[in-house]
């Protein structure tokens, strides 16, 4: 049993999907304590297996029993394990959320809905557990399609969203299986490991890099990089508030885990830092793109839209990190992968509270929500603090670690624009704080009125870990320095 | 074994019961916390306490020695002040606010390392807008946001020297920085943004006029002097630092000449007097350093009275401008007599606590032979007198009166300013005390003959200029024909001098600052928007008209873009240019892939 277990996350949410219809024709209140349970499971396995890798090394499963390069391989090491443990967290905790959100927003839609919740997260748990590139694009195009549909079912502008992105996904889809189509011409076979060997003998020929081009542009798009970020705004300004949460938190990181393991595991690092200089292109490519979220996410005036820029900029730092390449910047982009993750999730969940119990969006129009809902608007305050990078949250360590890592390449626009965009934060954040706590409510008394508990308490604990990592920053960075060794020369 | 508590953590954990306490129970609570850091404050141990590890360095919360308890004792006793001053107050989030100010500072004392200190001093900026925003009207929003964009400024400058200073020495500890090196440059700055000085001052005035009653007393305790603290700690023997510590002095008060509002005029009077320590800490030697940390200890407690003095008459009052008070000393007598007290601190009238800090540090600048640094603090210091205990008091307490009816105040507020009048009293008469605490062991006497004649005579013949001309000194066109015409020529002169030339340099920075800080807030609003309204002027100015368009039209087109301004947000792009686009970067990676290799 326990030996299946890298297998078992996947078939777990494959069946939990196909079920959920069924559940729902008997009962349909039924559909979402189901997807929790789902994802629970999901989340208790990706648990194990972190334990696991950590305490015995890695894992590689191999599908049906038939031996890779053949058969299908599920490769583990620490990185997949921790995006593993973050992503299946992150969908169960929205899941609890989701139920009074998504009753309020699109009431009389859970059947369709937590199918396609529960597909999204298997496809994105595939996505990271595979050691297989045709595998992984398999799980993105699962997830891409599930995520397409979800966004659709938001409010009216929703379905021209959807439509984008659909046209964007699908174009980034097609550039990566052609990319991944060159490698396999070239080489024959399409299990990472193999690839990795086979490769280097290739390295001279043009194809190659047609296919690192191809697969740099897909995996940009799906990840958000500025400037193809377009459809993200959209997408998660229209989306219903859980499914906007769920996709800042899980799906952007997921494309950044599949960059980064394309470009270091199946292409090595010395290739794509020191022979062709993709990686320095993209590091410009990013420092380009967090100034322009962060100036972005100023000129907002809906919350959702903000956060949604504020993604924009929060991307591009972690993949600034990743493609300095260096130890310190690698490490502290990989634990921004977690940080902003956790703050974005607890901020797009506050946005939604906010539009359950109210349906503002502008901010300016907050005026007097800090006394209407102190709880909420707390670990708003904990979660914007923490996306400005002041301590003692988890933002803080990430930041810390990047603009060391800037350092270390001696590269100061960097650390300039690392710092800066704090800055900028700030002023986009402190924005809302004005309003909430200090905006003066002339006609009416303010009321306390907090969100239902199944609400509060996820947005509650995505606060309290924000916080509490940020204090034991030093466990997450243990684990992601290991990797890295393992990976940097 | 440890059997005491890092102060500043006490003060902060305590902040957050606050909101669960009610009544008698929340106000006796809100007392008994300071003292309790006080009482904590007596069983710390010399030596490094409480080293947390943490991402592979030690993070060290209790660094104690003689200087640092120093700074502990005042802190804990302002905390306690201002806190007793602020009992009336209902809302406990200005409560919480002001003691995680407080704890903050204190946290800045005790730390031991470069990261910790970074982290308390990110919370001191960040919960002192509070104070500053809880008056609660437009004024004070805006000076709050403006305080914290420079205060973030100084963070990340302060963090980047950290961060360099870590990558070259890969060593966190907290210590002497004299040494020079774009590290020590950095956290340099990031000191003197908050020590107030002069072209990073503009916060300071600005935004202290604007803070709460309460928030105010606060605010001029704790982040100039924690600033001081560090540079203490840090640049002692920092030469430049004397000069711009006597700039600073004779700035502060040539420039609070100027101010109508009190608490304005109070607030620059701190850039002054902030100015003598910056200059003592430049100096380096013993007696400087006891000078400058005495004069922290003794400048916390008077300009902490005067704020609650010119606190009381705003809130029982209603107003803030001289031109619009006066006459309060029938109503308000109480008030009056403990405000003096903290003036005559301030002016160093000998018995009064200023007396004994101030003459340590203008004496040792005699002592280093530093003739022009000496006459500048002295002239400071009369200036001083003439303007906190002579014009202050005057166009308030006395004057033409405004036929305001104001109260005393609470009694609470009363027995805050008691208490801080009476240690200012008992330090002025027993300077032993004070002198007991300081770093290093002291053989200073302030009392001698001659230091005394020379103290009063200044005072007094500032006294004498004063009343001579001072309606001048109102600021308001007013001839008088009895005072003797040199007197006039005079100082017509000087308030021109000050006026104009003088204040116009003064202004340069303030106004840059607000320009700059006001143009971000402008640019925030749509930035998108702007950048293309910058363009289409420069097209315009360059072509004189839009291509394909006849030019007046295209000048009503542009003047309407900016009257608009800032409009809709960010217009959508069809998804069209985002396919057009994944193709140009595609073709643009793959040509630069080849080429490169």
């Amino acid at each position: 049993m326990i030996e299946h277990f890298p297998v078992l996350i996947i078939a777990v949410g494959l069946l939990g999907a196909f079920f959920t219809p069924i559940i729902g024709l008997i009962r349909k209140e039924l559909c979402s304590p189901w997807a929790s349970l789902i994802t629970l499971l999901q989340f208790l396995i990706s648990i194990f297996l972190l334990y696991q890798v950590l305490a015995a090394g890695n894992i590689s499963y191999w599908l049906g029993g038939w031996q890779p390069p053949w058969g299908i391989e599920y490769a583990i090491d620490i990185l997949n394990a921790f995006v593993l443990v973050l992503v299946a967290g992150v969908c169960f905790s929205v899941s609890i959320y989701a139920k009074k959100s998504l009753g309020f927003e699109v009431p009389g839609k859970e059947l369709p809905l937590y199918t396609l919740y529960i597909l999204l997260s298997t496809g994105m748990l595939g996505i990271v557990v595979t050691g297989d590139i045709f595998n992984l694009y398999v799980f993105l195009e699962i997830g891409s399609l599930a995520a397409y549909a979800l966004i659709a079912v938001g409010d009216r502008q929703s379905l021209m969203a959807s439509f984008n992105y659909m046209i964007m996904g699908t174009i980034s889809a097609s550039f990566i299986l052609l990319g991944i189509g060159y490698l396999y011409v070239m080489t024959g076979t399409l299990n990472m490991a193999d690839l990795s060997e086979r490769l280097p003998e290739l390295y001279g020929r043009p194809v190659i890099l047609v296919a690192l081009a191809l697969l740099v542009v897909g995996l940009s798009i799906k990840t958000a990089l500025f400037p193809l970020h377009t459809w993200l705004p959209d997408a998660y300004t229209h989306a219903p508030s859980a499914v906007s949460a769920m996709l800042a938190g899980t799906f952007t990181k997921v494309g950044i885990y599949a960059l980064i393991r394309v470009m270091f595991t199946v292409i090595s690092p010395e290739y794509v830092i020191e022979t062709v200089p993709v990686m320095n292109i993209l590091s410009w490519v990013a420092a380009a793109g967090i100034v322009a979220g962060s100036v972005l996410a100023i000129a907002q005036y809906d919350i959702k839209r903000m956060l949604a820029y504020s993604s924009v900029s929060q991307i591009g730092y972690i993949i600034l990190g990743v493609s300095m390449a260096n130890k310190l910047a690698m490490t502290g982009g990989i634990l921004h992968i977690l940080s902003h993750s956790l703050m974005k999730v607890g901020l797009f969940m506050v946005a939604g509270a906010i539009i359950y119990r109210t349906g503002i969006r502008n901010i300016y129009q907050l005026k007097g929500m800090g006394k209407k809902m102190p709880f909420t608007m707390a670990a708003f305050v904990i979660g914007a603090l923490s996306m400005i990078g002041i301590p003692p949250t988890i933002g803080f360590a990430s930041k810390f670690y990047l603009a060391w890592g800037a350092l270390e390449a001696e590269n100061w626009v960097f650390v300039a624009v690392i710092l800066l965009s704090s800055l900028l934060t700030a002023v986009y954040f402190w924005r809302i704080f004005e309003n909430v706590y200090f905006g003066v409510h002339e006609h009416e008394e303010i009321k306390k009125d907090e969100v239902p508990l199944s609400m509060l308490l996820p947005i509650l604990i995505f606060a309290a870990i924000t916080l509490l990592l940020g204090l034991f920053a030093s466990l997450p960075i243990g684990v992601i320095e290991h990797w890295v060794t393992g990976v940097l020369p | 074994m440890i059997d005491w508590v890092p102060p500043g953590i006490v003060l902060i954990a305590g902040a957050f019961l606050i909101p669960f306490l009610k009544g008698r129970a929340k106000r006796a609570y809100l007392l008994l916390l300071p003292v309790i850091t006080f009482i904590d404050l007596f069983f710390m141990a010399d030596g490094t306490g409480w080293a947390v590890p943490f991402m592979g360095y030690n993070l060290v919360f209790g660094q104690v020695d003689r200087l640092s308890m120093a700074f502990g004792y005042v802190f804990v006793i302002m905390a306690f002040i201002g806190m007793l001053y602020a009992l009336h107050v209902k809302e406990d989030g200005q409560h919480f606010a002001a003691f995680l100010y407080a704890g903050s500072a204190l946290g800045v004392v005790f730390s031991g390392d470069f990261l910790s200190l970074f982290v308390f001093w990110e919370i001191m900026a960040f919960s002192g807008v509070f104070l500053i925003w809880y008056s609660r009207d437009k004024a004070s929003r805006d000076a709050g946001m403006r305080y914290l964009l420079v205060h973030v400024f100084g963070g990340l400058s302060l963090l980047a020297g950290i961060v360099i200073r870590l990558v070259n020495t890969g060593s966190l500890e907290f210590g002497s920085l004299a040494h020079g090196g774009l590290d020590s440059y950095l956290i340099l700055l990031g000191f003197m943004v908050n020590a107030a000085v002069p072209p990073l001052h503009a916060w300071l005035s600005d935004a202290y006029p604007e803070a709460t009653i309460t928030g105010a007393v606060f605010l001029s305790a704790f982040t100039t002097k924690t600033a001081v603290y560090v540079l203490l700690r840090a640049f002692s023997g920092f030469e430049i630092l004397i000069w711009f510590g006597a700039a600073m002095a004779v700035f502060g008060v040539a420039y609070a000449l100027l101010q109508n509002d009190i608490r304005r005029l109070l607030a620059y009077e701190i850039i002054s007097q902030v100015g003598y320590m910056i200059a003592g800490i430049g100096m380096g030697t013993m007696l400087s350093l006891n000078g400058v940390t005495a004069h922290a200890f003794t400048h916390i407690l008077y300009k902490g009275l005067l704020f609650m003095g010119a606190g009381a008459v705003i809130y029982t009052a209603g107003k803030r401008k001289f031109t619009e008070l006066g006459g309060l000393y029938r109503t308000m007598p109480l008030t009056l007599g403990l405000y003096m007290v903290g003036a005559l601190s301030i002016s160093a009238v000998p018995f009064f606590s200023g007396f004994v800090s101030k003459s340590m540090i203008v004496s040792a600048s005699a002592h280093e032979h530093l003739a022009p640094v000496w006459l500048l603090l002295t002239l400071a210091s009369a200036g001083t007198f003439l303007l906190v205990a002579l014009r202050l008091p005057y166009f308030t307490f006395f004057g033409k009166d405004s036929g305001i009816k104001a109260k005393e105040p609470p009694v609470n507020m009363l027995l805050a300013m008691g208490f801080a009048a009476f240690l200012n009293i008992l330090i002025g008469v027993y300077p032993a005390i004070l002198y007991n605490i300081l770093p290093f062991p002291v053989d200073y006497v302030p009392y001698t003959g001659e230091h005394i004649v020379w103290t009063v005579q200044i005072l007094l013949f500032t006294a004498l200029g004063f009343f001579l001309m001072r309606d001048k000194l109102m600021s308001q066109p007013a001839i008088s024909l009895d005072i003797d015409w040199i007197y006039r020529k005079g100082s017509r002169a000087f308030m021109w001098f000050v006026e104009k030339p003088l204040s116009a340099a003064a202004q340069l920075p303030v106004r840059i600052f607000l320009r700059i800080a006001d143009y971000l807030m402008w640019l925030g609003k749509n930035p998108t928007r702007a950048v293309s309204l910058y363009a289409s002027t420069a097209i315009f100015r360059l072509l004189g008209r839009f291509p394909g368009m006849p030019p007046h039209a295209s000048e009503k087109l542009l003047e309407n873009a900016w009257k608009n301004y800032p409009g809709e947000p960010v217009k959508k792009s069809p998804v069209g240019d985002s396919v057009i686009l994944v193709l140009i970067l595609m073709a643009v990676y793959a040509i630069y892939y080849y080429i490169v290799t």
